[in-house]
């Protein structure tokens, strides 16, 4: 037996559908009873196959995809402020609050150091790159690189 | 004494189309993107849940490591699809071959239980296969 022919092959789909929809609408007010509904699941079931197939209930992995995204907003230097809202939380402090708790830093310090991570990457590369590789791509031979020149 | 494996190198045609699919496709975390000049980019990126693991999108470009010779040589062995370079795992395989097919994976294998597990096959867009099969529970 392979591929299509799985029996309750199509609850994978529908359960998969509905991972999209929150993929695609979590930064709007998602009303997880109407995922279950469009995908014909009862509220219980619903739940208990998604968390058997994503280890996280919907509102878990709702969660995850919001921080997930909020995450990339930061590195790209949005406002934390801004950043709350455009994915969905209504309440900078409840937002600030689980950031922290699931990732350790607060939205701000998250910042800072991705801002760091990026400042270096631009003047120093090589820093981020194994030498072996940057040496086999001719890398450190550049002497516009200030780690070569340092040298 | 060798503790980990913290860098994997994976040969692709188009570091652009590689970012596509590893990230956008199969939902990796990009590690590193660095220009290094012209024409030339370090791009690693990581499986969601290992961070630390570096997977390593490497251009096939005549220089250091290859003459042009052998550039063409190896751009060839990758589209033909001589190289897997490694197994994946995922929690439910039918739910992640549903996903990954919707968005447009190609899969030379479907789900299939073997007798070393659960697995499907599945291509890059460079042509490199890679296994993916489901964590034994």
């Amino acid at each position: 037996m392979q591929g299509d022919n799985y029996p309750k092959i199509y609850l994978y789909r529908r359960i998969v559908k509905a991972k999209f929809f929150i993929d695609d609408n979590f930064a709007g007010n998602i009303d997880l009873d109407h995922i279950a509904d469009e995908a014909f699941f009862s509220k219980f079931h619903f739940i208990r196959l998604f968390k058997k197939t994503y280890a996280k209930t919907p509102h878990q992995y709702l969660t995850f995809v919001r921080i997930e995204k909020s995450k990339l907003l930061l590195k790209e230097d949005t406002p934390v402020a801004e950043v709350c809202y455009a994915v969905g939380f209504d309440s900078i402090s409840s937002f600030t609050g689980l950031f922290k708790r699931l990732t350790g830093q607060t939205p701000a310090a998250y910042q800072q150091v991705q801002q760091k991570i990026k400042e270096e990457i631009k003047t120093l590369p090589l820093k981020h790159i194994p030498n072996c590789f940057a040496e086999m791509k001719g890398w450190t031979q550049k002497s516009n690189f200030e780690e070569v020149k340092k040298f | 004494m060798i503790t980990k494996l913290n860098h994997v190198s994976i040969f692709v045609l188009n570091q652009d189309s590689a970012y596509d699919f590893y990230v956008n496709k199969l939902g990796f975390k990009v590690h590193t993107d660095a220009p290094m000049g012209p024409g030339m980019r370090w791009l690693t990126v990581c499986p969601p849940e290992q961070p630390e693991l570096e997977l390593s999108l490497m251009s096939i470009d005549k220089g250091m490591m290859f003459t042009e010779e052998s550039a063409a040589a190896m751009r060839k062995l990758v589209s033909s699809g001589t190289f897997g370079f490694g197994v994946f795992e995922c929690n439910d395989l039918l739910a992640t071959y549903e996903e990954l097919k919707a968005k447009g994976v190609e899969f030379t294998k479907p789900p299939k239980q073997e007798f070393y597990g659960f697995e499907a096959l599945f291509k890059d867009d460079s042509g490199n296969w890679f296994s993916l099969g489901q964590k034994a529970k």
